[in-house]
């Protein structure tokens, strides 16, 4: 099997979240991975509806299945770079089965654990992010061949099925900003923005 | 009604619809109970952390879960509890079925289930020994409602004097 990965555009995963961010016109949920995945999310402009993780890595595609299941009638993107779902490989075969058609898959993958010293991760050697995601049963797992290519997945509608993971082949430029370190304030905020906080009052 | 009717009815009268869980044997009615009845909404993961991220996500968006696991599969969930479900300030529920003790003949479960009442200790969570079907209604219903009115997890450690433990296991014990 030939590794898809070495045949697609190098990417910048900050201008392709800011073309995420600037596509989403139904409030969707976002969920940003540990690292610089949040980072550029964060750094594209907060919104209401975005969850940073500040730690717990791995289980950025989880939280975003969590979302998925609550509120089926919203859209949910989970973004995880290519270590973090090495660690939790497992919940793609989840969500394959549970077929959750709200849920959106992107996978950064620079080949390396940028932030822990540009180690070599195995996306980065033998192994193909898209290829597994199949593999798991996710049917449509697809590279980003190109900007443009990005948009037209991006904006894929419920109606065509689901789940969806997009694999973007990116540099190894680090996150330039970096998320306001308060886990109960952005869960807050998050849940204010999914209509589901008990503030009430609070929240004006 | 058996201890698994009780806590699947206490879950229900807590709008806690979501069950994740890792099979185990002792939990085997529970989860047979939870996917034959369609007021619950049924996921098996495929590692405890897992399951604790989607029972977070859950939460965030308006549904209440619960995961469902073994000891061992509980002392993979260190980083998901520390990292996640505290300083997040999650109310996620969980149900731990015990071995390791009471009739255990793998030493690696009675070993790691060493580890599982200080981690949640250290964590300050909240944690029940469920013993008896007369004691545990009030225990489990009264803290899944201090659970969500504090924003806190709790986890309730079904013990085999309540579940009678698991019979393979006690099948091994050498006399």
């Amino acid at each position: 099997m030939t590794n898809e990965r070495a045949s697609v555009k190098t990417l910048s995963r900050a201008a392709l979240t800011k073309r995420l961010v600037q596509s989403l016109k139904h409030d969707e949920a976002v969920i940003g991975g540990i690292g610089n995945a949040n980072f550029d999310l964060f750094g594209a402009g907060h919104r209401p509806q975005n969850f940073y993780m500040l730690g717990s890595m791995g289980l950025a595609c989880p939280i975003a299945l969590g979302v998925a299941l609550a509120q089926p009638e919203r859209g949910v993107i989970a973004l995880e770079g290519d270590g973090s779902i090495l660690m939790g490989l497992g919940c793609l075969a989840t969500i394959a089965n549970l077929k959750p058609r709200n849920l959106t898959i992107v996978i950064w993958d620079n080949g390396i654990y940028q932030i822990t010293g540009k180690q070599m991760a195995a996306t980065g050697g033998a192994t193909d992010i898209v290829a597994v995601a199949r593999g798991a049963g996710i049917a449509a797992g697809e590279w980003v061949r190109d900007e443009a290519h990005f948009d037209k997945l991006i904006a894929r509608r419920f109606e065509d099925g689901g789940p969806v993971l997009l694999a973007a082949k990116i540099d190894d430029e680090p996150g330039k900003v970096q998320t306001v370190r308060d886990p109960s304030l952005i869960r807050n905020r998050f849940m204010k923005g999914l209509g589901t906080s008990r503030g009430g009052v609070l929240d004006v | 009604m058996t201890w698994s009717d009780i806590l699947l009815g206490i879950l229900k009268d807590n709008d806690v619809r979501l069950v994740t869980y890792v099979p185990d044997n002792v939990l085997t009615p529970l989860i047979k109970g939870a996917t034959a009845d369609n007021y619950f909404m049924s996921v098996g993961a495929t590692r405890e952390d897992e399951a604790i991220g989607a029972v977070t996500g859950a939460y965030m968006a308006g549904l209440r879960g619960v995961v469902m696991m073994q000891t061992s599969g509980f002392a993979l969930l260190a980083n998901a509890l520390a990292s996640l479900v505290m300083p997040y300030q999650i109310p996620a529920v969980m149900v731990i079925s015990e071995r390791g003790t009471l009739g255990e003949f793998n030493i690696g479960q009675s070993l790691v289930a060493r580890t599982m009442r200080p981690t949640l200790d250290a964590l300050g969570i909240v944690h029940h020994t469920l013993t008896d079907e007369a004691t545990m209604p009030f225990i489990v219903d009264n803290s899944i409602k201090q659970a969500f009115s504090t924003q806190a997890p709790v986890a309730f450690i079904l013990s085999p004097l309540l579940t009678g433990g698991n019979p393979a296991a006690r099948a091994n014990l050498r006399r």
